[in-house]
C-alpha cells in the first residue's frame, strides 16, 4: 500500500505543478485505484479537487475533457454516446465495473500510458490532442511517442467532426485486461486503425491505414489492411496471450473493426 | 486532516490519515456493513454512495468524502430489506458476505437505469463479485424486485 506523508489542495495549475516538480516523491492523485496496488511513498500528494477539472463540454469546435473526469462520465456523456458512434463510451464499458469507473481518471488513464489501455486505443483513433501544463498541446500520439517526463495532464481536446469509429476488444475474461484491443476510424475516406494491449501501448498502424484511405475499402483491401496491421505492428507475449495468438487476434479484430465502421448508419 | 461530511443524512466530523481509504474510516466508524475482501477494486464487497454514485470505498481516499453524502446499507433500511426479502426467497444468497455491497450496487442500479434488460442488468453488476452462488438466482430477484421479469 501506498504512503502519503503531506497533502496539498492547489488553487491553481501552476501551483499543482510547482509542487509536483519540488520534490521526485510529490505525486498527483487522480481516482488513486492504481496509485494504491503499489507501494509508492509519496512525499507530497497533490489533490486537484479544487481546480475543477471534472468536466466534458464543446469548446471552439472540441470535444474537452478535464483530467479528473470519471471513466463513467465518459460512459454516459451524451456528448460522447452521440459522437464517433459512442467509440469511448464503448472502449471504457469492461474496465471492471461501474463503481470502479465512478472513481478512476481520464488524466491518469491517459497520462501514465497503459499498455493495456482501453481508452488510449480509442482516443488514438481519433483526432484527440493531450493538454500538459508544462510541455503544452499535442496530438495524443506525440504524447505517446515522447520520452516519460513528471507533468501534469490537465484536458484532452478531441476535434469534433463526423468521424465514424468502432473499438472492439478481446478479454479472456469479462473486465479482465484486454489480450488485444482494437480502434478504427474514418472520416472523409481517411482511415485510422489504432491497436493496444500488444501488450505495449497503442500504436497506430501506418502504413495498413494509408492503404485503405488511399486504396478505398473492398473486400480485398480490408483483408490486405487487417494483415498489413498484423505485420507492421510488433506483439508480444504475457500471462494473457502469445505473440503468435495477439498477432492473429489482430488481424481478425481490424477486419471486424473496418466492416463495422463501414456499416455505421450515417455511411 | 479533518472532513466533514454527511454518513446516512447525520453531519459528522472525522479525522483521517493523509493516505487513509473510506472503508476503513467507514468501519472504524461501526459502519460495519462495509466489507473488504480483494482491496485491490475488483469485488465491489464495498460498494458505498458517494453523491448517490456507487463508489468502491477500499480505493476511494477518506479525504474525497469531505463536504460528500456518504450513504451505506445502514442507511436504506427500508430498501434493502425489501429486496434482501426477495433474494432469500429465490435461494440466491448463501455466505452472504457479497450482499451488503451488492444491494448499495443494485439499488443505484434502479435509480439509474429505466426498465433495463437482462443485458444491461448484468453488464451494471460486473463490478460485483459473489463465490457462492453462480449469479442466477440473484439474476430472478432483480428482475422480480425491478419488475422486468
Ligand atoms: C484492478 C484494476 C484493473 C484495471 N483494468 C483496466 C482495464 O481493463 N482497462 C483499462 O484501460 N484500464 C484498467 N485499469 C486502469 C484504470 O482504468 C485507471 O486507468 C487507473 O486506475 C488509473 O486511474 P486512477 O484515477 O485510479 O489513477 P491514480 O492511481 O490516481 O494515478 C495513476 C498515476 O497517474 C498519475 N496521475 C493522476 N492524474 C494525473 C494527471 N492529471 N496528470 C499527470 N499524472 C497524473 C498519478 O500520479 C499516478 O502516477 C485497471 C486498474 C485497476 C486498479
Ligand atoms: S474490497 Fe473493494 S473492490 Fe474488493
Ligand atoms: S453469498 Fe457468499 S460471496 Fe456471495
Amino acid at each position: 500500500m501506498f504512503t502519503i506523508l503531506d497533502l496539498v489542495q492547489p488553487d491553481n495549475l501552476a501551483e499543482a505543478y510547482q509542487i509536483l516538480s519540488d520534490k521526485r516523491n510529490n505525486t498527483i492523485l487522480g481516482g488513486c485505484a492504481f496509485l494504491k496496488m503499489g507501494k509508492k511513498r509519496i512525499n507530497t500528494g497533490i489533490d486537484l479537487t479544487k481546480l475543477k477539472l471534472n468536466y466534458i463540454q464543446e469548446k471552439d469546435g472540441f470535444i474537452e475533457i478535464g483530467a479528473m473526469t470519471s471513466l463513467r462520465d465518459i460512459e454516459t456523456h451524451p456528448l460522447l454516446t452521440e459522437h464517433y458512434n459512442g467509440v469511448l463510451p464503448q472502449s471504457v464499458r469492461d474496465i471492471i465495473g461501474v463503481q470502479f469507473r465512478n472513481g478512476v481518471t481520464v488524466g491518469a488513464s491517459v497520462y501514465s500510458r497503459y499498455g493495456f489501455s482501453d481508452l488510449i486505443t480509442a482516443l488514438l483513433s481519433l483526432d484527440t490532442e493531450v493538454e500538459l501544463f508544462k510541455a503544452g498541446r499535442m496530438p495524443l500520439a506525440d504524447f505517446l511517442a515522447r520520452p516519460k517526463e513528471k507533468d501534469l495532464l490537465v484536458r484532452l481536446w478531441i476535434k469534433k467532426t463526423k468521424r465514424q469509429a468502432s473499438y472492439l476488444s478481446f478479454r479472456n475474461s469479462a473486465s479482465d485486461y484486454a489480450v488485444l484491443n482494437v480502434a478504427v476510424s474514418m472520416l472523409n475516406n481517411r482511415w485510422t486503425i489504432a491497436v493496444g494491449a500488444r501488450p505495449s501501448k497503442a500504436s497506430i498502424a501506418i502504413s495498413a491505414s494509408a492503404l485503405l484511405s488511399l486504396e478505398g475499402a473492398t473486400s480485398e483491401t480490408i483483408e490486405e489492411a487487417a494483415k498489413r496491421t498484423s505485420e507492421e505492428l510488433s506483439f508480444g507475449t504475457n500471462t494473457r496471450g502469445t505473440a503468435t495468438y495477439r498477432k492473429a487476434l489482430c488481424r481478425a479484430l481490424v477486419k471486424r473493426g473496418i466492416m463495422e465502421v463501414l456499416a455505421c448508419k450515417s455511411n | 486532516m479533518q472532513i466533514e461530511l454527511t454518513i446516512n443524512d447525520k453531519v459528522v466530523k472525522w479525522e483521517v490519515a493523509n493516505d487513509e481509504f473510506l472503508a476503513d474510516t467507514l468501519r472504524s466508524h461501526g459502519f460495519l456493513s462495509v466489507k473488504k475482501a480483494c482491496d485491490t477494486s475488483c469485488c465491489g464487497l464495498c460498494t458505498v454512495w458517494m453523491d448517490g454514485k456507487s463508489m468502491l470505498s477500499c480505493s476511494v481516499l477518506s479525504l474525497r468524502a469531505h463536504s460528500k453524502k456518504i450513504t451505506t446499507i445502514e442507511g436504506l433500511p427500508k430498501e434493502a430489506e425489501e429486496f434482501a426479502q426477495i433474494l432469500s426467497a429465490e435461494g440466491a444468497e448463501q455466505c452472504g458476505f457479497c450482499s451488503p455491497g451488492f444491494i448499495m450496487s443494485v439499488l443505484a442500479m434502479k435509480n439509474e437505469l429505466v426498465n433495463p434488460t437482462e443485458e444491461e442488468i448484468i453488464h451494471y453488476l460486473t463490478g460485483n463479485l459473489c463465490r457462492c452462488t453462480g449469479y442466477m438466482g440473484q439474476l430472478r430477484a432483480i428482475k422480480i424486485y425491478l419488475g422486468v421479469a
